[in-house]
């Protein structure tokens, strides 16, 4: 239909730098002057970094202890054995004792470490219901289908809070116990338990239902607890700013682990002799052994570590870098003997890769 | 089936009825018996082809509703879709797209529970937003066609209304197959018509074509027989004929059918009685016709169908590619399913792994396994790179705006510069191999210059013309259009004997753009600009005579023919070559005579008479109508009746009245247009027109000698079909053998000596590839008698050749010595690269014309296998000819071919040049295109048998071994496939030159072998006399044999298969009209531009598409690779340590534009530097930058990097309080970012965008470890 396209005008098309494609660009030759002082500088940079990272990862201490059953003192092992029965599982005590030679710098953070644990499991991680978990009624009463089987109760009450991942909460307990010199008293070393939960989730993401008559016990009536669980949520704590959902214990579990093995904050220690470390001397945890690990093979470790401002210990990275580092410099090296041999052959054969 | 039904109903109304049906039955019974071969039963494979037009008039509407009601109307629709089925019809048309179709089933399978990965909604979004982007982009394409159509729906034409008894307004749409149509001057034909009246008086009518098939010439087209005899305008309400024509179909250079009237009489209707839609009527005040296609059954529509969708290589290998990934997406999810059901048998009774279904039982490992295969294939269909498609397309139109807007395409004669036609093969540019290339007006520019010629045995060489066109090669490359060029120095001083008043013809017609339309002025800004340098520059229109031959011009004398009968004496007889030579170079061809500035009017003694005048004002109308068209073409009235000299005296004294009456007016009229300071008289050294005897063929003789060239005074135009035809008539024209006017029915010839000739134009049989030749039969005004002037190729014309000549032995015997001088001078010609044509005539005594005609006309009228019919015919005439002479046409090669054929040869691109032109010929011009080396080893394949070919061949290839045993001869014949071969960077270049009839011989099955392994020794294959399906069959041939990538570039409709063949098809828009072009995929105007194209932009397509593609690959693979390293790490359970928005946005947002901006701007060799080492061209043509291997490296790149940033962050979070998206987001963000830099160290080029950072950054020399570098600064 080109009679009805009226203009013959002029096709000539525009001269401009932009569509004769003649932008100013910038097309480096990376010559060996360019490129050799780039491999060195870049390898001495992360070899620098890579030795900051890998001595403050060493100056971290941390230290911990499998309780999940090995033989040796506490009587851990007896728990295991216990273990086995099913649940739920009778009550068991079991204790780690270790000394301190010296100042163990605080901060000082008391983890719990499980092993081939597999939260990251997709139809374990989705098993909950976050808006039931945000406090809002009506998901409190009707929880989320993604919840089952842990949604309701043979006796078709809604569990609060419903899922895998509620259910599988993590109860073991444990005390820190300090003794000052061979000998003396075990001092109970407090164990700040609020502030191991981010921010953001214990005030956004988890909240409460709003309290019935000033209860929160009856905020909850008409719910049932996990089947796992011995007591309902609002009595997890009897704290009442930390129980129900917003129980921090609660809120770090729900906090899915990405990995199979990883540990998660139990406390931070930091409340009066003990806010600059835990001092040298005697220490004893006592620990409520409840949770089953050993039909799945996992394993339960207490860890005491201090963090740096690169995060826990981890040598990894440093490491890393480190050969990143010397990685860089080694190749250097070579282009620059591949270029002191070749330099007066021809120059574009360094250029190129 | 309702047409078959209609069809049917018709025909047995017809047996039913009418008795003396018997003799118009015959013409359609003979011609169906005869190609069909005797079948008897054939009426159902007829009826589906034809279709019966009525009027679409009250009297016939029984009739009509009968006939013609269910044929569409005039209303277009070009759209796809309307506002109902938009969104069905859209989202159909998409999902034809197997990579629309597996999203759909992706976003379907997570809707089913047991194996949901993301949430429902989310995997559908991908595909939304893919489909609704494209959806906007065909709902906007559409909509612009729709106001398209909608204007032209709505254009208004007269069609006549029974009710009110006139022509009234319509629109277009509202137009109704079998209604009457009566456009003026300048109007577009609405639909496909028969011409039933027009008010020229010669019952023809002419139409510009340009918006069809851009071609710039005006066709004639004729009043069906019958019709044209009636002088008064057709009355529709009288109309009582019926027409039967072939059911609609695209083929524009045929129609056929029949008009029958009441009285069953039938006349035949061709091509020449149809107006086709979409032309605009010129130099005709008016014209009438009744419409037999309409609508989306016009030929013009039929044949619009749209940019052509061809699929790339580079597509096709990134198709296979994306096999490749789903194969290996598939091979991942088979792992993540075993990994799933071993990892939940260890733990099968462990709930809080296996968590039970919601009734409370525990599916089995197997069928966890199972369902897990389905959620890992949705959670990894980030692998299969959704928006690749889109982004190709979407690239593509960048690169494609690139091109078409590239300033050094630009052609400023013709205002125009390079079409992109097909949107999605621009990275095909980038990889061609072979290159087949017409001749004429491709390498050369198709502006023929008449350089020599041969009558009766004596070469005229024509050096004056020959010194002239030397200087034009210097003035004219500058300014060719200029308008005082033909007047300059060079053509006064290189005529010694033209008088200089010659120059007043060419000076107009040369230099000015004239309007077809004169004063009328509507629609004049609408001519082309190129229009009036079609075919008529001053270079082609001058010649310079070549002095011996005017000597002999001299002798001819009108008493020469008289005594015919008289034996005569041999220098006689040679001017009589001559007169009939120049005679047959001025007629025997189809050129236009225009009057550039009025509707042709002839005012014949009828309509002179038969006009009531009423009053003053019409005589003064009248008068000045007769005058302006005297001065426009003056001597048409002269010829129209040479018998009735009273009549045309009178005329001619009118005019001189009217023009000393209404000289000062009439000027002014006609010259406004023209802005030429040399009006048309004022300052022409011979500027009385008035004195001119052009009215009594008796009074010449005299009369020439002060002014010889006077007869072409008028600014006459001729428009021909091909400039061949042009360079002729000017020729003959430069000898005084002026061709006045061309009508139908007669022909007249200012011949100087002889006066103003009428030849009675008897018969055309038009020109055709397969006859190679055309002839016109006239009567010649001066004998009487009935000649055939052929004209055509040498080869063929040779043939044709009487052996036995009637007239006794001596003319026998000179006729041998005038053919054998000829071939010496034809070969001679040849040699300079010249194309040569042989002229002929033949005698014919008046019964044997008859006869023939008796026989062409059954030929004519039938529907069925016409043209086989026809060409018989024509054999029938054409034969027995007597030897005239030859001409020796020069086609000047274009500007800047030589370098560019030197340049794309040292691309590696081997350029095979397909011509119909004779062998000399073509091998000439490869010579000065630099196809072919002065030291180049010549092969020529030039045998008459198959045996023989094949003998050739092997000796050839067995001498090419032997010189050239290193190279790649090796191949060997049994394989039949030659590997495309290297070029021979030392070593003996040679060329092969194989001509048509031994190259069907090659073509053959047994000899593709052995050719194709000839021909990859070869640098450069010419061949020469090749036909249009030679050209395309050959490179079938090579394609298809040898795998390789061909592009083909030609210009003429003779080149049409050959481009829709090649891969790649190019068009020049030059001088042979638009059908190269609507064929091609991309359209250039200059050959040069090819360089530029292929080294550039098609390198640059190339690399950038191919990167691009790989780079989708790469950044899929390596993403998804993350997430999939992650399931070893959570028991193969399908989760995903990102969110599910940042998986699905992967495509659509993170990574969408980086890759497209590279895809349209990267460059990774300046175009300078392309330009100037063509060799850079060849890493395309191996596809370098993306073989299949290349592909397997960008895996295991990816694979790598994905490695790398994945267990960077595992190592380093291994065993912290980490949870998952703490730990996915480093992860993902590292990943991106590498991603990303990727890209940056992919493209070599970093645009500055003024104020903002660019894009891109250098390719690295060590790719891996700057990416480890990056991996470990993202996890900070």
């Amino acid at each position: 239909m080109t009679w009805s396209a009226a203009a013959r005008g002029a096709h000539q098309p525009d001269n401009t730098a932009f569509t004769q494609q003649r932008l100013p660009a910038w097309q480096p030759l990376l010559s060996a002057s360019i490129a050799l002082p780039l491999f060195f500088c870049a390898g001495l940079a992360f070899i620098g970094l890579g030795l900051g990272l890998f001595y403050s990862s060493n100056g971290i201490k941390e230290l911990e202890y499998d309780y999940t059953g090995t033989a040796g003192p506490g009587g851990c092992s007896a728990c295991a054995l216990a273990d086995r029965g099913r649940a739920p599982p009778p009550p068991c005590w079991c204790a780690w004792h270790f000394s301190l030679p010296e100042l163990f710098p605080g901060p000082v953070y008391l983890y719990y470490e499980l092993t081939n644990f597999y939260q990251n499991n997709r139809r374990y991680s989705v098993s909950r219901d976050d808006a039931q978990l945000s406090g809002l009624p009506s998901a409190l009463r009707h929880p989320a289908n993604e919840c089952a089987p842990y949604q309701r109760r043979a006796s078709g009450l809604p569990i609060a809070p419903c899922g895998a991942i509620a259910n599988s909460l993590f109860n073991d307990s444990f005390s820190l116990w300090h003794q000052r010199r061979a000998g003396g008293p075990y001092v109970e070393v407090p164990l700040d338990r609020t502030g191991i939960a981010w921010w953001t989730d214990c005030h956004v993401k988890f909240r409460n239902p709003p309290p019935v008559n000033g209860s929160l016990a009856l905020a909850f009536h008409g719910t049932a607890p996990p089947p796992n669980w011995p007591r309902p949520v609002y009595a997890l704590s009897p704290d009442p700013n930390n129980t129900g959902f917003v129980n921090q214990d609660f809120v770090v579990w729900m906090r899915t682990a990405a990995l199979p093995t990883f540990r998660k904050l139990y406390a931070r220690i930091r409340q009066g002799n003990y806010s600059a470390g835990l001092p040298r001397g005697s220490y004893a945890v006592n620990i409520t052994y409840n949770y089953p690990v050993r039909a799945f093979g996992g394993r339960k470790l207490v860890v005491l570590s201090n963090i740096s401002w690169m995060g826990g210990k981890n040598p990894f990275l440093g490491i890393a870098y480190l050969a990143v580092g010397s990685l860089c410099i080694l190749v250097g090296f070579v282009m620059l003997v591949v270029y002191i041999r070749y330099q007066d052959q021809n120059d574009e054969d360094e250029d190129e890769e | 089936m309702t047409e078959f039904l209609r069809w049917a109903r018709y025909h047995w109304q017809r047996l039913t009825g009418g008795t003396n049906r018997d003799d118009d039955e015959r013409p359609y019974n003979y011609s169906s018996l005869l190609a069909c071969g005797g079948k008897t039963s054939q009426t159902p494979k007829v009826a589906g082809r034809h279709r019966v037009v009525v009027p679409h008039l009250r009297p016939f509407k029984d009739e009509y509703e009968k006939f013609s009601g269910t044929y569409v109307n005039n209303r277009i629709r070009t759209t796809k879709y309307t506002l109902l089925n938009f969104v069905p019809r859209n989202l159909f048309e998409q999902f034809h797209r197997a990579a629309n179709l597996y999203f759909l089933f992706l976003a379907v399978l997570n809707w089913v529970p047991l194996v949901e990965a993301f949430q429902k909604e989310i995997t559908m979004l991908p595909l939304v937003v893919v489909l609704t982007i494209i959806a906007i982009k065909d709902g906007l394409e559409d909509y612009r066609k729709y106001k398209i159509d909608k204007q032209i729906n709505n254009l208004v034409t007269k069609v006549y209304s029974r009710k009110e008894k006139k022509y009234v307004d319509q629109c277009w749409k509202d137009v109704a197959v079998g209604d009457f149509i009566r456009l003026s001057c300048n109007e577009v034909i609405p639909a496909d018509m028969v011409l039933l009246f027009s008010t020229d008086p010669d019952k023809i009518c002419h139409i510009e074509t340009s918006g069809l098939d851009g071609e710039s010439n005006l066709k004639q087209r004729q009043v069906v027989r019958g019709y044209a005899e009636q002088d008064s305008e057709v009355d529709p309400e009288k109309f009582s004929s019926k027409i039967e024509c072939e059911s609609p179909n695209n083929d524009l250079s045929r129609f056929r059918g029949y008009l029958e009237h009441s009285n069953k009489e039938r006349v035949g209707l061709s091509k020449e009685n149809l107006l086709l839609r979409g032309c605009t009527i010129r130099n005709t005040e008016a014209v009438v016709g009744i419409v037999v296609y309409a609508g989306h059954e016009t030929k013009a529509m039929l044949n619009n169908s749209g940019p052509r969708y061809k699929r790339s290589k580079l597509e096709r290998r990134a198709n296979t590619d994306v096999l490749w990934c789903v194969l290996l997406l598939f091979v991942m999810c088979l792992t993540g399913a075993l990994g799933h059901g071993i990892w939940l048998s260890k733990y099968e009774n462990i709930i809080f792994f296996n968590i039970p279904e919601p009734d409370g039982h525990v599916i089995s490992p197997v069928l966890a396994g199972f369902y897990m295969f389905w959620t890992m294939i949705i959670l990894l269909q980030v692998l299969i790179p959704i928006s690749l498609y889109v982004s190709i397309e979407i690239v593509k139109l960048g690169q494609i705006y690139f091109i078409q807007s590239d300033v050094d395409f630009y052609n400023e004669k013709m205002d125009s510069t390079v079409q992109c036609r097909a949107l999605n093969i621009t990275e095909d540019l980038g990889q061609i191999q072979y290159l087949f290339s017409d001749k004429t007006g491709t390498l050369t520019e198709n502006k023929m210059v008449f350089r020599r010629c041969s009558v009766a045995g004596f070469d005229y060489c024509h050096e004056e013309n020959a010194r002239r066109l030397d200087s034009y090669q210097e003035a004219v490359s500058e300014d060719e259009d200029s308008a005082d060029t033909p007047s300059g120095p060079v053509s006064t001083t290189a005529r010694p004997r033209a008088p200089s008043c010659r120059t007043v013809p060419n000076g107009p017609l040369g230099s000015k753009p004239w309007s077809p339309l004169g004063g009328s002025g509507e629609g004049a800004s609408e001519v082309p600009r190129s229009r009036q340098a079609a075919f008529s520059s001053p270079m082609e229109t001058d010649v310079v005579p070549d002095t011996r031959l005017l000597d002999k011009f001299s002798q001819i004398t009108p008493q020469l023919f008289t005594p015919l009968e008289e034996p005569v004496p041999n220098p006689p007889l040679e001017i009589l070559y001559i007169v009939d030579f120049f005679i047959a170079l001025a007629i025997c061809n189809t050129v236009v005579v225009s009057a550039p500035n009025q509707p042709r009017q002839k005012i014949g003694l009828s309509s002179l008479s038969g006009m009531p005048i009423k009053s003053l004002e019409e005589i003064k109308n009248l008068f000045q109508r007769l005058s302006v068209r005297r001065s426009s073409s003056p001597s048409l009235a002269s010829g129209k009746e040479p018998t009735s000299g009273v009549p045309n005296a009178f005329v001619s004294r009118l005019s001189l009245f009217s023009r000393m009456k209404l000289a000062s007016p009439v000027e002014e009229e006609a010259s406004p247009t023209s802005e030429s300071p040399q009006g048309s008289s004022g300052t022409s050294p011979c500027p009385t027109e008035v004195a001119r005897p052009n009215g009594d063929p008796g009074l010449m003789g005299g009369q020439v000698g002060p002014c010889p060239g006077q007869p072409s005074a008028a600014p006459l135009c001729y428009e021909a079909e091909s400039p061949d035809e042009a360079a002729l008539v000017y020729a003959a024209r430069a000898y005084r053998c002026t061709l006045q006017s061309r009508s139908p029915e007669q022909l007249v010839v200012d011949f100087a000596a002889l006066g103003p000739l009428t030849f009675q134009l008897l018969h055309i049989l038009p020109f055709d590839s397969v006859r190679k030749r055309m002839s016109v039969v006239v009567r010649h005004p001066l004998s009487n008698q009935v000649v055939v002037y052929t004209k055509g190729a040498d080869s063929v014309i040779m043939e044709l050749l009487s052996v036995a000549s009637p007239d006794g032995a001596s003319r026998e015997k000179q006729q041998m010595i005038i053919r054998e001088k000829t071939q010496k001078h034809l070969d001679d010609y040849a040699r300079r690269g010249l194309r040569t044509l042989c002229i002929a005539k033949k005698v014919m005594s008046d019964t044997e014309y008859e006869e023939w005609l008796r026989n062409h006309f059954l030929a004519e009228t039938s529907i069925d296998h016409r043209e086989e019919l026809l060409l018989e015919s024509a054999m029938r005439l054409e034969n027995k000819l007597t030897l005239l002479g030859a001409t020796g046409i020069e086609d000047r090669l274009q500007e800047g071919v030589p370098e560019s054929i030197e340049a794309l040869q040292r691309a590696g691109i081997k350029i095979w040049m397909l011509t119909g032109d004779k062998q000399e010929t073509a091998v000439n011009i490869a010579y000065a295109c630099k196809l072919l080396e002065p030291d180049d080893k010549l092969f020529i394949l030039n045998t008459q048998s198959k045996d023989a070919c094949e003998m050739l061949m092997s000796t050839i290839l067995k001498e090419l071994r032997e010189k050239n045993p290193a190279s790649n001869v090796r191949t060997s014949v049994s394989e039949g496939l030659p590997q495309p071969p290297a070029t021979q960077g030392s070593g003996l270049r040679a060329g092969l030159i194989i001509t048509g009839k031994t190259l069907e011989f090659a073509l053959q099955e047994s000899l593709q072998g052995p050719f194709l392994e000839l021909t990859a020794c070869c640098q450069a294959v010419i061949c020469c006399r090749a036909t249009p399906l030679q050209k395309s069959e050959v490179v079938k041939l090579v394609r298809s044999h040898l795998r390789v990538m061909t592009l083909a570039i030609g210009d003429g409709a003779n080149d049409v298969s050959m481009i829709q063949v090649a891969d790649v098809g190019i068009g020049i828009s030059g001088q042979e009209g638009m059908q190269a072009v609507m064929a091609s995929d991309f359209a250039i105007s200059q050959f040069k531009h090819l360089g530029k194209l292929l080294l550039v932009h098609g390198h640059w397509c190339y690399a950038r598409l191919a990167n691009m593609i790989l780079y989708f690959f790469y950044k899929n693979v390596a993403y998804v690779n993350l997430l999939f390293w992650y399931q070893f790490f959570c028991g193969f359970s399908g989760t995903s340590m990102t969110d599910y928005w940042v998986l699905i946005l992967f495509n659509l947002l993170f990574t969408s534009a980086p890759p497209v901006i590279y895809g349209v701007l990267e460059k990774d060799v300046s175009a300078e530097t392309l330009m100037q080492l063509p060799e850079l061209y060849k890493r395309g043509q191996k596809s370098e930058a993306y073989l299949p291997l290349t592909f397997w490296i960008t895996l295991l790149d990816a694979f790598y990097q994905s490695l790398v940033c994945f267990f960077m962050p595992y190592y380093t979070y291994q065993g912290s309080d980490i949870d998952i998206f703490t730990f996915g987001n480093p992860l993902n963000t590292a990943a991106l970012f590498i991603i990303i830099l990727h890209l940056v160290i992919e493209s070599k080029s970093l645009v500055h965008i003024p104020s903002s950072p660019g894009i891109p950054v250098p390719i690295s020399s060590s790719e891996g470890s700057a990416s480890g570098q990056t991996d470990a600064r993202g996890e900070n």
